[in-house]
């Protein structure tokens, strides 16, 4: 019946199997939303959606199906008795709004103004001052900020139309494909900490066990200790400086905020792309230098590399020796990265700026070879991808 | 069949009902998700209330095992009783502890079962219970039994996100995230919570409450049942409405404000930004 909505949803990306659609089928035999497509909007969201962030992919798909869909319910704005208007806007307004519509010219000939705008307009509109819609600063419409505004078709009224719920696209932060802000910061961090934890469970103490049950006369006496997790160890690389200064602020709050979910978490700091010294505090960086080889020799191939940086500079910084914008490099930060890369056989490359404007920077495209192509977003989604790859 | 609906002590979203609703009309589980503090435990106590049904809580720790839920044999104990030599050793069936789906399965009236948390346990649990779940159905190796439900009970599971769940298991359940609630409805579960409170004082504390849910970096926004705590510490402590609009520059945060700040990061963001506006305010 929804063949073509599934199959849109699917080409959007949201993952609605067959099961599923055969389950809001159900559904609605079952007659869980009649008589409303607000109803059959919420059903077939709770039916085929199983994850929030994919909430927003499916309000544009159903706008799009459903577009032009009226609610079989309810008056067309267009027709909207004048009596129920009236009797909305005295519920709504006190009285010293009251007094100032009387100012303006009281009520009739606010009313008059409704009537005029209903008329002109033709339509679904959404912010504005003058035209009926949603979100705006007119006196009429609905969500709007006008302390005289006269409501239509907001809360709790059976006349509300139905395409605002999902135009309104309340889910768009939840989206993966948005980058990180504080409010999805917590779960990035949720991310991390199921990639540092790796099974949490009780396992049986056999020395506790023997001695307690030998304590005991024989009589067995079990004992159990916690299971070790936090089993990761991860190495991190901070680009700072320059570029770098917008984003390293969240990478560095994002991971210290992790650090107690990992067995060891180290981190440095380097400038645009690693060379042969890196530095543990920015701001003491000469007392806090440390070689990069005796970096390698320091974390064994066991801990994990995650390098944040925009991987944004001239090509020059990274294929060529001496390239470095701030000292010479005998060697050029290509041969850092491949000696990086082979000792940490498990590494990965987190980049703020938005993927679709990597291939426009040839930097990009050189580190993320020299990565062999485990180079991510830094964004919900770039962060599962990484740990993914990271936990293999 | 009963309909679940908002309560007088439950102000549940139109979309949490048809969810809920549909859950019910299929006899499949039922998944929720939001911020924590928004009502999802709470969801499955007031669902069993309104359908008449009794509840069974299941709450998950990080050491949950899918077993728990059915049965456990209790090894130890059968071990102990041998090496003492009492007679009931002989039967094995004496050594099995029922788990809450078990209780939930051989349940004289239909049940409520709620699955609280269930993304604190290992990973592989919700695959686990796959199959009972589908099937509200078991098989006891030890005593070589079945053990099937009488009436498919409403299952309800929460989780607060801390681990991705299989994608076979989301396939078998309804999903709704709950959405942290706007303004007005907020109103309605303040006036259902507290119908009593003084509308001067729920408006200014509200305004307060909007305010610092409104500052981005916090670490742990106050929620909707921090609110409730709030208010009422505010009404044991009768403040008055006008004490949370003091423009007191001494009273920079909100009194009692330990109810909505859980952290001492938060707070001194809090002082600092309240500190920072009164020398913008101070500047003009």
């Amino acid at each position: 019946m929804f063949a073509s909505f599934i199959l849109a949803l699917r080409a959007a990306e949201v993952p609605a199997s067959v099961t599923e659609y055969l389950s809001l089928l159900r559904a609605l035999q079952h007659g869980v939303a009649e008589f409303s497509v607000e109803d059959f909007y919420h059903l077939s969201r709770a039916a085929l959606v199983k994850d929030e962030r994919h909430l927003d992919r499916f309000d544009r798909v159903f706008g799009e199906i459903f577009k032009g869909l009226e609610p079989p319910e309810g008056a067309p704005i267009g027709t909207i008795p004048e009596e129920w208007l009236r009797k909305l806007a005295e519920k709504l307004l006190t009285e010293e709004e009251r007094a100032q519509i009387e100012a303006l010219g009281g009520f009739e000939k606010l009313m008059e103004t409704v009537r005029q705008r209903l008329a002109e307009q033709k339509g679904r509109h959404q912010g504005g001052s003058k035209w009926i819609g949603t979100a705006g600063t007119s006196p009429f419409g609905a969500y709007g900020y006008n302390p005289e505004g006269v409501r239509i078709g907001q809360d709790g009224s059976r006349h509300r139309r139905a395409v605002k719920v999902w135009d309104k696209r309340e889910f768009r932060d939840l989206d993966e494909d948005t980058e990180l802000g504080t409010r999805n910061m917590k779960i990035a961090l949720r991310r991390l900490r199921r990639f540092a934890r790796t099974g949490a469970a009780t396992e049986l103490d056999l020395p506790g066990t023997i001695r307690a049950t030998a304590n005991n006369a024989g009589t067995l006496d079990l004992h159990m200790v916690p299971e070790r997790h936090n089993a990761v160890k991860l190495v991190l690389l901070l680009d700072i400086g320059g570029s770098m200064d917008d984003h390293v602020r969240i990478s560095q709050e994002l991971f210290s905020a992790a650090r107690s979910e990992f067995k060891h978490l180290e981190h440095f700091y380097f400038h645009n792309c690693p060379y042969e010294r890196v530095w543990r505090n920015n701001r003491r960086r000469r007392e806090t230098e440390m070689g990069t080889f005796a970096l390698l020799r320091t974390y064994g191939p066991d801990y994990r590399l995650v390098i944040v940086g925009d991987a944004t500079m001239s090509p020059y910084e990274v294929i060529q020796p001496g390239g470095s914008v701030e000292h010479w490099n005998e060697e050029a930060g290509s041969v850092w990265m491949q000696r990086l890369t082979r000792h940490f056989r498990r590494a990965a490359w987190l980049n703020p700026v938005d993927e679709a404007h990597w291939r426009y920077t040839q930097s990009v495209g050189l580190l993320r070879k020299l990565m062999e192509d485990r180079m991510y977003p830094l964004t919900l989604g770039g962060l599962d991808r990484m740990t993914r790859e990271l936990a293999r | 069949m009963a309909q679940f609906r908002s309560t007088e002590r439950y102000v549940a979203s139109r979309d949490l009902e048809v969810a809920v609703n549909a859950a019910v009309a299929l006899q499949r589980p039922l998944l929720v998700k939001g911020e924590p503090g928004t009502g999802k435990t709470v969801l499955a106590q007031e669902v069993a209330k309104a359908l008449g049904y009794p509840l069974i809580e299941w709450h998950i720790k990080s050491t949950t095992k899918a077993q728990q839920g059915l049965y456990e044999y209790d090894a130890v104990s059968r071990l102990r009783d041998g090496q003492l030599g009492d007679p009931r050793v002989h039967d094995i069936a004496n050594y099995i502890v029922r788990g809450k789906l078990w209780d939930a399965f051989e349940s004289e009236t239909p049940i409520v079962l709620l699955i609280d948390e269930i993304d604190k346990a290992d990973i592989e649990f919700p695959n686990d219970l796959l199959l009972e779940l589908d099937r509200m159905e078991f098989f006891v190796y030890e005593t070589r039994q079945v053990v099937q439900a009488r009436h498919r009970p409403i299952v309800i599971i929460t989780s607060n996100n801390e681990k991705e769940l299989p994608d076979a298991f989301l396939r078998r359940c309804f999903f709704h995230y709950i959405r942290f609630p706007d303004r007005e409805t907020m109103d309605r579960i303040v006036h259902a919570h507290y119908p009593e409170i003084r509308a001067a004082l729920a408006r200014e504390a509200l305004n307060v409450f909007f305010d610092i849910r409104g500052v981005a970096e916090l670490r742990k926004k106050p929620a909707t049942s921090e609110l409730l705590d709030w208010l009422k510490l505010l009404m044991i402590e009768e403040l008055p409405p006008e004490a949370l609009r003091s423009q007191d520059p001494k009273v920079a945060i909100p009194p009692l404000y330990g109810a909505l700040l859980k952290n001492e990061q938060d707070v001194h963001l809090f002082e600092r930004l309240a500190f920072l506006s009164r020398q913008r305010r101070g500047g003009d």
